[in-house]
């Protein structure tokens, strides 16, 4: 927690990576910790923009193949991220913002683009698209419960040594290979799109208590967990 | 007419048989089936049915129903008009149109926006009219700078008049490949798909504002940007070196190429529609809101495009009162419900500018198939405007759309279905925002009249 005793949310070039909804995590987020009385101050960084390093939990979101190389080669020039992580921030990446994280995804035409390599992994495009509804295990460590969402993309990613997978898949594709998501150190990479933190706010507590430093008290979740209950029946296998 | 060949003029009766089938048999309203049958019979039917008339495609995101009427309604001042009335927007409902109206002298044709390059070179349409692109249901449909990319390819070296609308950067890049384009004013709301340029990557100013991302702020959030201002409202005006780069409302340019906004000739200004010539006309229209100003700013444009002259064609755009249920009223035990279609986040946003702020609103989410089955983007849009007066959520994903509502602290009641939502309200008017199949389903419900 900052000294000066404010959260500072970094929405990461919203005017490239924005395409599902994804402000919904960065109004999670906010609302989460306000409903705490955890001052907030959102700063969105343009892509023209760079990007602060002093912030507490950055957020980068999904978005279409130019947009996403764009990005990368943006944020590798910018560098701004790359402190802000070796600072010890905490990121949220989602989708496209996702497999940028790796050391290379897939291109417009599947060629191999470079990643900014903040996480041991390495992407490309698989022969068809992965659409719908998405339910996994999260890793018992995180303690987090069943994460529910929604996927659609073309990526298949390889886990490097470097990370942890955040889930195993119950319903839908994740990486491609029975695992959803990673994890290293206060990064989240994960195939669930857009608002993935309004299906799962147990993942945005795990943001905020890494960012604060401490256990946070609990909120009222009713229409989160009405939702989820919905969603995970509507989805799990019987 | 020209005769159509034996073998189309079957396939073309054919097709017809099988549409009033489709009806007698209450199965659906049979643009579709007719025009399967048609064109099963004979793939290139459609060339053959648009051959000696003068056409008309319109395409984009939202309004295109809407625009196809108009145009349309202005079109019959010059003699018969094919259409596919009822949204059937690809080439099986096109072939149903034209087979239906064999000896219209003219067609205007809804197109869906992924399938106009193919029908631009099946129909060799003279007039193509392109009005907006964003983001409309992802899970199924192509990415917005994609299809742009493929309209530019399906202009170049076509002897195609193009009407499109100067304000959407997209739009303006997509038609920009065309020999002749017709660039009207009539303003883009939704921005959250055009803060990069489509040429080059690069930021775009756009006139009167900086960036202002959809979805709003929880309440007592700071929100600054990265350079450490706040962000201005959305329609603030741009003072010298202020917001936007200085920029005229509506104006864009690309901060890191030359790409900006083409000169337009035809703008929307409030209720008036200004004309190539300086002259001003009042916009007496019967359907309501902003973003219907804008579609009949386009269909006037379209109705010159075809030597129609506005002070014809104005009076044909006031007939059209209701289109395909869209404003229509259905009424149940004295209370009164309009009815307004919403189908992605720029359609919110033009819907609540259509809402009457003294009513009560009910709002209908599904995410059946032609709705899109991911719920993502209600994050995208911006719900705060609806604090202040009663709302009710109902539809198949209504808990999607609760949770939406909490989190952006606008009060709200549950309700199980369309009908206990208007049960509860008092006699009277309410408004009503649906997305498609709730709207569908509200409307098979409670009446298909229009």
């Amino acid at each position: 927690m900052p000294s000066d005793s404010v959260l500072r949310l970094v929405w990461i070039y919203p005017d490239l990576l924005s395409t599902y909804g994804d402000q919904g995590n960065v109004l999670v987020l906010e609302q989460r910790a306000r409903r705490r009385g955890i001052a907030v101050e959102t700063v969105h960084v343009r892509s023209a923009d760079p990007v602060p390093e002093q912030g507490d939990v950055y957020l980068i979101g999904g978005g279409e193949d130019r947009p996403q190389i764009l990005a990368a080669e943006r944020l590798r020039r910018d560098g701004g991220l790359h402190r802000a992580v070796a600072r010890g921030a905490a990121l949220l990446a989602v989708c496209a913002g996702y497999q940028i994280m790796g050391s290379t995804f897939g291109g417009e035409e599947g060629q191999p683009v470079d990643g900014i390599g903040l996480l041991d992994i390495a992407s490309g495009r698989g022969a068809a698209r992965a659409v719908g509804e998405l339910v996994a295990e999260a890793d018992p460590a995180l303690g987090v419960p069943t994460l529910t969402g929604f996927e659609n993309h073309m990526g298949v990613t390889r886990l490097g040594p470097g990370v942890r997978p955040l889930s195993r898949t119950v319903v839908g594709t994740g990486n491609g290979d029975g695992t959803e998501g990673c994890y290293a150190g206060r990064i989240v990479g994960t195939y669930l799109h857009g608002p993935a933190l309004a299906r799962n706010p147990g993942l945005a507590d795990l943001l905020l208590t890494w960012a604060v430093g401490a256990q946070l008290p609990p909120t009222d979740d009713t229409w989160f967990e009405r939702l989820r209950q919905e969603r995970l029946t509507a989805v799990r296998p019987a | 007419m020209t005769q159509l060949p034996l073998r189309a003029q079957l396939a073309s009766a054919l097709g017809r048989t099988a549409a009033t089938l489709s009806r007698a048999t209450g199965r659906g309203d049979g643009s579709v089936i007719g025009g399967r049958v048609g064109l099963a019979l004979e793939p290139d039917l459609l060339r053959k049915l648009a051959r000696d008339r003068r056409l008309a495609l319109v395409s984009a995101t939202n309004g295109k129903t809407t625009t196809t009427r108009l145009i349309t309604s202005a079109l019959q001042e010059l003699g018969d008009v094919a259409t596919n009335a009822f949204g059937a927007n690809m080439p099986a409902g096109h072939v149903s149109a034209l087979s239906s109206a064999k000896d219209a002298p003219y067609g205007v044709l809804e197109v869906d926006e992924k399938y106009l390059p193919e029908v631009i070179e099946t129909t060799g349409a003279g007039v193509v009219v392109l009005m907006n692109l964003s983001r409309d249901q992802m899970d199924r449909a192509a990415e917005i700078w994609l299809l742009a990319q493929k309209w530019r390819r399906a202009l170049v070296a076509r002897n195609t008049h193009v009407i499109a609308n100067a304000d959407d950067p997209l739009v303006a890049w997509g038609a920009s490949t065309a020999a002749r384009v017709t660039w009207v004013s009539v303003g883009q709301p939704w921005k959250e798909d055009s803060w990069c340029c489509p040429e080059c990557g690069g930021p775009l100013d756009r006139g009167g504002m900086d960036y202002v991302p959809p979805g709003g702020h929880a309440p007592g959030v700071a929100v600054r940007q990265a350079d450490g201002s706040v962000p201005a409202a959305p329609g603030s005006p741009a003072g010298p070196g202020g917001p936007g780069g200085g920029l005229a409302e509506n104006d864009w340019a690309c901060r890191e190429c030359s790409f900006r906004r083409p000169a337009p000739s035809w703008f929307l200004d409030g209720d008036t529609v200004v004309d190539p010539r300086g002259q001003r006309w009042p916009l007496d229209i019967r359907l309501p809101g902003r973003a219907n100003r804008a579609n009949a700013v386009v269909a006037l444009a379209t109705a010159e495009a075809f030597g129609l002259p506005v002070q014809r064609a104005l009076p044909r755009l006031a007939e059209v009162t209701s289109v395909a249920g869209r404003y229509t009223t259905v009424e149940r035990e004295g209370r009164q419900a309009r009815l307004l279609l919403a189908k992605n986040p720029a359609g919110w946003l033009e819907a609540f500018d259509v809402l009457d702020p003294a009513l009560p609103v009910i709002l209908s989410v599904n995410a059946q198939g032609p709705d899109g089955r991911d719920t993502s983007w209600l994050w995208d849009v911006d719900y705060r405007v609806l604090r202040g007066r009663p709302v009710y959520v109902t539809g198949e994903r209504r808990l999607d759309l609760a949770l939406r509502l909490d989190v952006a602290e606008v009060p709200f009641q549950l309700t199980e279905s369309f009908g206990h939502a208007l049960a509860v309200q008092p006699q009277g008017k309410v408004d009503v925002i649906a997305n498609y199949t709730a709207f569908q389903q509200i409307r098979s419900e409670f009446g298909r009249a229009v």
